[in-house]
């Protein structure tokens, strides 16, 4: 299968830091993958340079060659609010717009133009169906995000990049600020959700990246170390390092 | 415990006691002396403060004197300044915080931006004086006047908009540029009604000390003795301030009373605005901050 994104000889500088050092990766379509390793390896660096959030951090550069399909996002050709729109972004922290539940779902396509007060109900009902909120709530879809919990504020900030049909969504840790029983239904949304979505997920829990993912790089220190089938890292790590660190052994 | 320490703990007690005794005094004394003046204002205007008194024109006798023209003239004044300096200052405060690159430039703008607010303000007076009036020949109206008092505020509202627009949580930023918009989408769909509160909180406080100003006005060509009321921004005017110092500045003793009268309706337009800017900010604090 042709990989959806495909990264070559990518490194990326915060001005002379050296953060990510010669990535070589497949991403594949319809899958889960998972970034894991220690705090400050790259992670959350990685992943906003596939939806080109860095562009917002002054003094930082790209090199090498990442596609979307076979495009080059970095290209001069390529604007990089067009590609946000492909590539969506869930954060670590929920970050809900201080807005209606309604209008936090709608802001992206209301911004695109879309304002057709049907299509927008319906996106708004189906998106908080697929994120398992609607039952919770479907009395209060016009009142603030903020009065929901952190759990629900994460499944909306999910419904809010969804509504936009992305094709391929980023996630930095999105259940890290949440207890296990939100946590375990963003995991079970995220399985319902890789029917139609490529899925890029950061997460520090070994048992959560076992659990949902189908592919995982362990990243140490800025390098992809190993990436593989899941099952693969897991029972048999070819890497020593990588061993060491999801048996909790590192240090 | 020996007695020394005793000793020390009671020395402390009591330099604690002094000093919150003192900054109470200090306290005090700003309200008292605030007491007074209403007080000695009130006494003197309120039974002058009639529907006539705001109705009628100025008049060489002290009973049938009112404030009519200077009230008008203000409100002309405060809505043609408003008009003018809202857009341009927060427009400045968003091209400086979200669009300026971050070099020396920007750098040395910001600053004189900061110094231009602590400008006396007669200086802005003579700077309308030349500008509006003579080199703009926009006369000594209304429309000259609001130019110049725009001026004198935009600092103010430069300032307090950005310092609203700086408090807007980066994250809401970030959803909103992971959602594919640009940056001008950000700026009107969160940055603004984040920051707006804020924003109309200071552009309230400004307008505000506008309206108290008369210096820069009387520099302007603001008239003291007006039977007539501005119709248009090309007409002549006076203002509250000018009308009160003008009275206050009378011979005749009764003349004083009027003065306090139009103290008095000053003192309130300002409270109304003032409290406007604190029931806007509490209102959409308790929304946004969780
Ligand atoms: N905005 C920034 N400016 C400069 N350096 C940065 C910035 N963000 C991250 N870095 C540096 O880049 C390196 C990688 O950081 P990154 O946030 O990608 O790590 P991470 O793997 O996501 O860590 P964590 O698991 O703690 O979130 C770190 O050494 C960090 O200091
Ligand atoms: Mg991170």
């Amino acid at each position: 299968m042709e990989p959806k994104i495909k990264i070559r000889d990518m490194n990326f500088y915060y001005g002379d830091n050296k953060a990510l050092k010669d990535i070589n990766m497949n991403i594949y379509e319809k899958k889960i993958t998972a970034f894991i390793g220690p705090s400050g390896c790259g992670k959350s660096t990685f992943l906003r340079t596939l939806n080109r959030m860095n562009d917002f951090i002054e003094d930082t550069r790209v090199e090498g060659k990442i596609t979307l399909d076979d495009i080059d996002i970095y290209s001069k050709d390529i604007d990089p609010v067009e590609l946000r729109r492909k590539v969506g972004m869930v954060f670590q922290r929920p970050n809900p717009f201080p807005k209606t539940i309604y209008e936090n779902i709608v802001y992206g396509l209301r911004k695109n133009g879309v304002n057709d007060k049907q299509i927008l109900d319906e996106v708004v009902e189906d998106t908080l169906k697929s994120v398992a909120l609607y039952d919770e709530v479907k009395d209060k879809i016009h009142k603030s995000a903020l009065e929901l919990s952190g759990g629900q504020q994460q499944r909306l900030c999910i419904a809010r990049a969804i509504a936009m049909q992305p094709e391929v969504i980023l996630m930095d840790e999105p259940t890290s600020a949440l207890d296990p029983i939100s946590t375990m239904k963003i995991e079970e949304l995220l399985l319902d959700l890789k029917e139609n979505y490529t899925i890029i997920i950061v997460t520090h829990s070994m048992q959560q990246a076992a659990r949902i993912s189908d592919e995982t790089a362990f990243f140490l220190n800025g390098e992809v170390i190993e990436h593989g089938e899941t099952k693969v890292i897991f029972s048999n790590p070819r890497d020593k390092r990588t061993e060491d660190y999801i048996t909790g052994r590192f240090g | 415990m020996d007695n020394k320490e005793l000793q020390r703990i009671k020395s402390r007690k009591l330099k604690n006691s002094v000093f919150h005794g003192l900054i109470f005094f200090c306290t005090i004394f700003g309200v008292i002396v605030l007491a007074l003046l209403l007080y000695d204002i009130l006494k003197k205007g309120l039974p002058w403060l009639t529907i006539d008194f705001l109705t009628n024109f100025p008049s060489r006798f002290p009973k049938k004197s009112g404030i009519f023209p200077g009230l008008l003239g203000s409100l002309w004044i405060i809505l043609l300044t408003a008009a003018l300096a809202f857009p341009v200052g927060v427009g400045t405060a968003i091209y400086l915080e979200e669009y300026a690159k971050e070099n020396r430039f920007t750098e040395f703008i910001k600053l004189n931006i900061a110094n231009l607010a602590g400008v006396p303000s007669i200086i802005y007076g003579m700077l309308g004086l030349a500008v509006f009036v003579r080199a703009l020949s926009m006369g000594r109206s209304v429309l000259a006047a609001s130019f110049t008092m725009a001026l004198l505020i935009l600092p103010i509202i430069i300032i307090s908009s950005q310092e609203a627009i700086r408090s807007v949580p980066s994250a809401l930023k970030q959803a909103s540029f992971a959602l594919g918009t640009t940056k001008w989408q950000t700026v009107t769909g969160v940055i603004l009604p984040y920051a707006l509160p804020g924003i109309l909180t200071g552009t309230i406080l400004a307008i505000s000390r506008a309206l108290g100003e008369a210096a820069p006005l009387i520099v302007v060509g603001a008239l003291t003795y007006v039977s007539f009321i501005p119709k248009t921004p090309l007409d002549q005017f006076t203002t509250l301030p000018i009308q009160i110092f003008n009275w206050s500045s009378m011979p005749k003793r009764e003349f004083q009373n009027v003065a306090a009268a139009g103290i008095i309706i000053l003192l309130g337009i300002l409270l109304l605005a003032n409290s406007t800017a604190i029931i806007l900010r509490d209102k959409y604090q308790i929304k946004i901050k969780d």
